[in-house]
């Protein structure tokens, strides 16, 4: 019991004192996870937004598969991201392998069914006759699809939010093909977990409070957006 | 060739037809009502002239050109035009970004943007409501966001589907007032369908009836008005007596309908045979205690079933062998103690019955 408050009293001073690789570490994860974030949505507005507006046979379908990926499992992921960039892979000319690149890839994959899935019911929200209005107002196609984003907005954020807490959350991927490589691939879950099972609790308990606190502040953001 | 002309236009919907083969002219600079009932297909004809659906069958033309065309030159026509839709949706945004959106997408400059927005608020009267987001404002002054928001675009063509529809008294009466000085003032083309016949005549120049998806009667809205084309329309028109019969005698156009006894002389082109239906106005006919000797030529002995004041007027239903229904003014109502039972004698001018043949 000692050894876990001391390990809580070093962790705190760790934070405060805004140690080097503690920094570092979390500040990683947040470049990592933010780049993936924007990267999916990129992919997720435009995407989801041809998805709503069109329609083609096999609209429900691809919807439902879209959802059933929402909760694939992180090692899966890491799994096929390893096959693919593997020296044997389809990819591996590409030389990506334990490089934060291939781990932007990985949670950009993890993330993109949930902010897909959820971009689309944001804008199922909207109501039909805003894309009217705008297009009997000369909106082209496209700007009416920015209109009812905008008017989903908030829902749209929240479907942003939630990719990023996934991403930012995972270990399989970064594990897997990130490699834990101190100083250029590890980021805080996987230094979580090499610290803890070295015994080295104080570092792991530092790095497990930044990730709540972050995850904390994606709660607040989140209920607040969804609020409005 | 017209500035809007449609050919065979046809629209469905799951295997329904809810317009068939509309054949429509409308001149620039004219303001045309569409008139017809909830559900007659006057939204889908809007919303087909304004290019956002594609027609089942048949052709639009704009300005002289054929509209089905690529999405972009569609996009082009689009933009000649503005749609008022009858929901009035606003943006979730300021007053004056929703009036600002449709310049924004064909990408006019800044300050003449700005310029345009706040004329058309202030001619609007929101000008001091400008920051405001659009969401907050009452159903009348969305209706006014949604025409200025129009408006700002200066289109050729200006769509308006029930501007005053759901709205109080008062706030339709302003929409109304706007819309007149929108056409007073500039030479914008109008089409305008209602249901309400009587802001129809106020506005526009000529009435299209649409009963059921077809387009039964062209005409000004005079003609239209007096003279509907059949029961159907004159019901829509205002007409409450339409009365069945078949002709007897045509001596010089004044013909005589028999109506199961009693005997109704009219104007009509109609052979004697003909089973037709005459049609009166309610203020057309004038209500007597007495028997009167006048130019009328029709008058009958009845009594009245009903009567109910409807605000300066008052309605009289009368039951003189076949049933009437009559308005007169409130106040001669008082004075001839209109009430159930009272005897009565109804007449009403051979000029005022006009005669459609039965369907």
């Amino acid at each position: 019991m000692t050894e876990i408050w001391q390990g809580l009293t070093r962790a705190l001073e760790l934070i405060f004192t805004l140690d080097p690789e503690v920094m570092e570490i979390a500040g990683r994860s947040l470049t990592i996870s933010v780049t993936s974030t924007i990267l999916a949505s990129l992919i997720c507005l435009p995407l989801g937004s041809l998805i709503h507006f069109r329609n083609f046979p096999g609209k429900r379908f691809l919807v439902s598969i879209i959802q059933t990926f929402f909760s694939v499992p992180t090692v899966a992921i890491g799994l096929f991201v390893f096959v693919l960039f593997s020296r044997a892979g389809l990819l591996g000319g590409l030389d990506l392998m334990f490089t934060p690149a291939i781990m932007v890839i990985g949670q950009v994959m993890l993330i993109t069914p949930v902010m897909l899935g959820l971009t689309i019911s944001a804008l199922s929200g909207v109501d039909k006759a805003i894309l009217d209005t705008a297009l009997s107002l000369g909106a082209s196609d496209f700007q009416a699809s920015v209109v009812a984003l905008r008017e989903a907005r908030y829902a749209v954020l929240a479907a942003v939010i939630m990719g990023f807490g996934r991403a930012i959350s995972e270990i399989g991927i970064a594990l897997m093909v990130g490699g834990n490589i101190k100083g250029f691939t590890r980021v805080i879950t996987t230094a979580i977990s090499l610290e803890t099972s070295r015994g080295d609790l104080e570092l792991a308990i530092a790095l497990g409070i930044i990730l709540i606190s972050i995850a904390l502040v994606i709660n607040i953001i989140l209920n607040r957006v969804q609020q409005r | 060739m017209a500035f809007i002309e449609t050919v065979n236009l046809s629209q469905k919907a799951d295997d329904r037809y809810i317009l068939q083969n509309i054949n429509l002219a409308i001149e620039k600079g004219e303001v045309f009502a569409l008139i017809g009932a909830t559900g007659a297909g006057k939204t889908t004809l809007l919303r087909l002239l304004n290019l956002i659906d594609t027609p089942a069958s048949g052709k639009i033309y704009f300005d002289g050109m054929d509209t089905a065309q690529s999405a972009r030159s569609r996009l082009e026509m689009r933009r000649r035009m503005a749609f008022v839709l009858q929901k009035p949706v606003v943006f979730n945004r300021s007053v004056f970004d929703n009036v600002a959106s449709g310049l924004r997408w064909r990408g006019e400059n800044k300050s003449r943007l700005r310029e345009k927005v706040s004329h058309i608020l202030e001619e609007v009267g929101l000008l001091p409501e400008r920051n405001r987001n659009a969401r907050t404002l009452s159903g009348g002054e969305m209706q006014r966001v949604a025409i200025a928001r129009a408006m700002a675009l200066e289109p050729e063509v200006l769509l308006l589907d029930e501007p005053t529809a759901n709205l109080d008294p008062v706030s339709a009466g302003r929409i109304e007032e706007l819309i007149t000085e929108v056409i007073k003032h500039y030479t914008t083309t109008f089409v305008l369908a209602t249901h309400d016949m009587a802001l129809g005549q106020r506005l526009a120049d000529r009435i299209g009836v649409l009963v059921n998806g077809k387009l039964l009667q062209v005409g000004n809205s005079r003609d239209v008005f007096a003279t509907p084309g059949n029961r159907d329309i004159a019901r829509l028109v205002g007409v409450e007596n339409i009365i069945d019969g078949v002709i007897t005698s045509n001596q010089d156009r004044i013909v005589t309908i028999d109506i199961g006894g009693r005997l109704i002389e009219a104007i009509s082109d109609y052979a004697v045979g003909r089973a037709v239906s005459a049609c009166v106005r309610p203020e057309d006919i004038t209500l007597a205690l007495s028997p009167v000797s006048s130019s009328a030529r029709n008058s009958y002995p009845g009594e009245v079933t009903w009567a109910v004041a409807m605000g300066p007027l008052t309605r009289v239903e009368i039951d003189c062998g076949f049933p009437l229904v009559v308005m007169v003014t409130r106040k001669s109502a008082e004075e001839m103690k209109l009430a159930t039972g009272r005897k009565v004698f109804a007449s009403f001018k051979a000029t005022g019955v006009h005669v459609i043949r039965k369907n």
